[in-house]
């Protein structure tokens, strides 16, 4: 049985002032699963994902055209909510950008800033996300010291768990393992197979083996363009276009 | 193996051209430079020493001919031979009295006001100029600032004197027309360029991230920069706020043209009052020089020197305080 | 998903809106001063009320005196701040390690730049003029000289309130210049005298003249550190004398006289002139040239600091 769509983009580019830097890409991305960006740098991967919860309106000269759909509802009609739709979709950026608060502030900040004042209730969301986030033991004892004292890799389990607070149903993750040791990697790998259940996450990747272990459709970007969009299977091991096979065997990079 | 390099002889290095040490001529040359240059680098701290060293000198005699009882207070024989006790500064009088009090009462009713006016104008430029402004008019508002920052003290004190002084004249009739209050606003000229600077200073070192971090959870513009940004920025807030009263209570030119310059010990503050700074600008012109007046300047001076040395410093450590705990 | 129309932000509007007023007013206001300084000011100021000689008790003719006194010490003022205050920048920068001993050293640079200008006063009478002047004086045997207030012992009590401005400015100015223009020096065989003067002093020009043009910006602006230095309201010639050899005669600036000077005049004409209302055009006038001077070289030096910033990439 196909999944919903949860996220879908028709002929969308974007322009850096005259720079063109996504070109008519369409896609269709599904609900409750994980879909992989990969691509050489600089290829737009990030710059899509940033259409999405719409970050890219926070850089000057920025230019859209084409169209973006979440649940089947515009997200660049003139007056839409922008605030509001970035509390229902979560992000975790490649260096993890803890506040210099303590860990239980992090977690509760974005619930406190939607009004969420009840201790109790605030303390089962801390509980809970951390617990979702896989970090739980780790930092139980610590709520109320200093998030940055945390290690790289517990900092980025951090903020993935930040974002969860407010329960969005979408996480977009811009290489959240980039700068992380293999271990903490494969920690965070292992978390978004368990997060899949419950939310879409579409993840943005350099690392073609971490794609290929951890999505279930991936998107092949390249100067902008989508090239192949497929299950990650079949981008894998078949590719239809020669430059997908091309860059996955490692001919330019 | 036919050598070691450990082995190499002592001549055999002298031989090498790596081997070649540097001549003494130059050595000596390069030796000179520095020290020349290492006179020049402790100046400022000899300079500090200097100044607190002679204030010293002349300030502490003060305690000698005057007594540090009598710089608070006067005992006065009443003509029933009952004694009242003074706090007047009043050393030309036949009945010399020294006490500060009025003279420091007059610093801090000047100095506290200006510092709150400025704190709140002066944080909220700063703030304005790195969270809101874009970038094409924050190019030209923070120079503009910085050359406001560079009027001179005198042009100042002139302008509330000749125009500011008659306006709140006309506009509140206070009991005196120069005041603490208008001397207040004078200052206040002087400091708000100081706390805006260094607030956009502080508040423009915190990385982006956080604030992509604050929108990508779903907060509005005036939630990050009130839970975030100032927060993370405070320590250069709270060090710009202590700079600038430092600042308040070290002024002259203004406080002594614009507050009236009557030593009175008063919470009113548009009655007229006299600073320390004031005091010494406005007396040690008159004073001869070896007299119990003389010394009592001297002695104000090093409370001044002392009180501004402790503010900076304080704000010294709260900064460094911060680069320390900066993970950025 | 709750995607919906926007809706008001009723807090945050108020908020950022209040800060803009704030700001505003605050800009509002400083023009409007400066406005009417402008306005009064340009009535009176002409080509000659800044070369003629004040006249009938001040309150007609022009500013001449005054402004060669500021001109004067001002000049002494940067000979001896400047090279001591750029030495010990590079003192900082290329020499000292990071050590308890030069964390102290650059504390106290700070701390100069805070102390109150009237201490500078003070100072500059209990050591230059009682200590060294009075000095100079015994040991020379000529008599009261140099033990008094004069354009010397003014333009030094200066330098010394100037000094934090001019090793701030340089020290930014020596780290600008990248590490790998040093490394590349020293990789070719140079000494460390050899790098500072060839390729450290030349890039860091720029930012040497920003803090030049800044410290004079301030000395010409300060009242107080002079009031009991030497400034004098009224004085009958210009603080200058003859240097001869044989029939040659050269006039030079006599650091030993007092001097006439135009934040001092300004001061003065406010508080204790004879008759305020008729010396008050002379005021306004004399505060416009003063501020006029202030704002042009702090914009040179804005300018300069900005040009050379933008060269370096750091705009």
């Amino acid at each position: 049985m196909k999944n919903k769509t949860k996220i879908l983009t028709e002929d969308l580019s974007l322009y850096y002032g005259d720079k063109q830097a996504l070109i008519d890409i369409s896609m269709q991305i599904p609900e409750k699963q994980v879909t992989a960006f990969i691509g050489p740098s600089g290829c737009g991967k990030s710059t899509y994902l940033r259409v999405i919860n719409r970050m890219n309106d926070l850089i000057g000269n920025v230019t859209i055209s084409g169209k973006v759909l979440v649940d089947g509802i515009d997200i660049y009609a003139k007056d839409l909510d922008v605030v509001n739709l970035r509390k229902q979709i979560g992000m975790v950026f490649q260096k993890s950008n803890l506040f210099p608060k303590t860990i239980y502030e992090n977690i509760t900040y974005a619930p406190n800033i939607n009004g969420i004042k009840d201790k109790k209730v605030l303390n089962e969301i801390v509980e809970k996300t951390l617990k979702q986030a896989a970090i739980w033991d780790e930092v139980k004892d610590r709520l109320h010291e200093s998030a940055l004292s945390l290690s790289g890799g517990q900092q980025q389990r951090l903020c993935i768990a930040r974002a969860l607070a407010v329960q969005p149903e979408i996480v977009l993750m811009d290489e959240p393992a980039s700068a992380l040791d293999p271990l903490s990697t494969a920690k965070i790998e292992e978390l978004i197979h368990e997060l899949k259940q419950n939310y879409t996450i579409v993840i943005v990747t350099h690392n073609m083996q971490q794609a290929a272990r951890v999505s279930d459709k991936t998107a092949f970007f390249y100067l902008g363009e989508l090239i192949e969009f497929d299950t990650t299977s079949k981008i894998f091991t078949n590719p239809s276009i020669k430059q997908t096979e091309d860059y996955i065997t490692g001919r330019f990079g | 193996m036919s050598k070691d390099l450990e082995s190499l002889e002592e001549s055999e290095l002298k031989d090498s051209p790596f081997g070649r040490k540097i001549s003494l001529s130059v050595r000596v040359k390069e030796k000179i430079i520095e020290y020349f240059f290492a006179v020049n680098g402790v100046v400022a701290l000899v300079f500090v020493i200097l100044i607190f060293i002679f204030l010293f000198k002349e300030g502490i005699q003060a305690l000698n001919n005057i007594g540090l009882l009598d710089f608070i207070y006067f005992d006065q024989v009443q003509l029933d031979d009952s004694l009242k006790r003074l706090y007047e500064w009043y050393p030309t009088s036949s009945e010399e009295r020294y006490s500060l009090l009025p003279l420091i009462v007059g610093t801090l009713m000047t100095a506290i006001p200006a510092t709150i006016i400025s704190t709140l104008f002066g944080v909220a430029a700063g703030v304005y100029l790195s969270e809101i402004a874009n970038p094409k008019a924050r190019e030209f508002l923070k120079p503009l600032i910085e050359l406001f920052a560079s009027v001179p003290t005198v042009v100042l004190g002139f302008l509330m004197l000749a125009v500011g002084a008659s306006f709140f004249n006309d506009l509140l009739s206070p009991l005196n027309r120069l005041n603490a209050f208008i001397a207040s606003l004078g200052l206040s000229f002087v400091i708000i360029p100081i706390i805006a600077s260094m607030t956009e200073d502080a508040l423009r070192s915190i990385p982006n991230d956080l604030r992509m971090a604050s929108y990508g959870l779903g907060a509005t513009k005036w939630q990050t920069i009130s839970k975030v940004i100032i927060p993370a920025g405070f320590s250069g807030v709270s060090a710009s706020v202590i700079l600038g009263f430092g600042r308040a209570i070290g002024e002259t030119m203004i406080v002594l043209m614009a507050s009236g310059n009557a030593a009175n010990i008063t919470m009113d503050i548009f009655l007229s009052v006299r600073t320390m700074t004031a005091t010494i600008a406005a007396e040690m012109g008159e004073v001869s020089q070896g007299s119990d007046h003389y010394y009592a300047l001297f002695f104000i001076g090093i409370i001044l020197f002392t009180i501004t040395f402790f503010l900076n410093l304080l704000a010294e450590i709260i900064v460094n305080k911060m680069r320390k705990k900066n993970v950025f | 998903m709750e995607i919906g129309k926007k809706h008001k932000d009723i807090k945050g509007t108020f908020f950022i809106g209040l800060t803009k007023v704030l700001f505003v007013f605050l800009v509002f206001v400083l023009f409007m001063i400066f406005g009417k300084i402008f306005i009064e000011g340009m009535d009176i100021v002409s080509l000659e009320f800044i070369f003629d000689e004040p006249r009938n008790n001040m309150t007609e003719g022009g500013i001449w005196p005054a402004i060669f006194g500021t001109l004067s010490v001002t000049i002494i003022m940067v000979l001896l701040a400047v090279p001591v205050g750029v030495f010990a920048a590079i003192y900082l920068t290329e020499y000292a390690k990071d050590t308890f001993a030069t964390r102290i050293i650059r504390t106290a640079v700070n701390n100069l730049a805070g102390v109150p200008s009237i201490v500078f006063g003070l100072f500059g009478l209990g050591f230059f003029i009682l200590f060294i002047g009075r000095g100079i004086d015994d040991a020379l045997g000529t008599g009261l000289i140099w033990g008094q207030p004069c354009l010397l012992w003014a333009s030094a009590t200066l330098g010394v309130l100037v000094l934090p401005i001019v090793i701030v400015s340089t020290l930014e100015a020596l780290n600008s210049v990248p590490k790998s223009h040093r490394d590349a020096s020293y990789g070719l065989g140079a000494t460390k005298w050899q790098t500072i003067k060839k390729v450290i002093i030349p890039q860091a020009r720029p930012g040497i003249l920003t803090g030049t043009i800044l410290a004079i910006s301030r000395g010409v602006g300060e009242t107080a550190p002079i009031l009991f230095l030497g400034a004098a309201f009224f004085l009958p010639n210009l603080p200058v004398a003859d240097i001869c050899i044989g029939d040659y005669c050269i006039p030079m600036i006599n650091p030993a006289e007092q001097f006439m000077y135009l934040a001092y005049h300004i001061f003065i004409l406010a508080t204790q002139s004879a008759n305020p209302t008729l010396t008050l055009p002379i005021q306004y006038g004399s505060t416009l040239v003063l501020i006029g001077i202030t704002f042009l070289l702090n914009i040179t030096a804005i300018y300069m600091r900005y040009k050379y910033r933008k060269a370096l990439g750091k705009i």
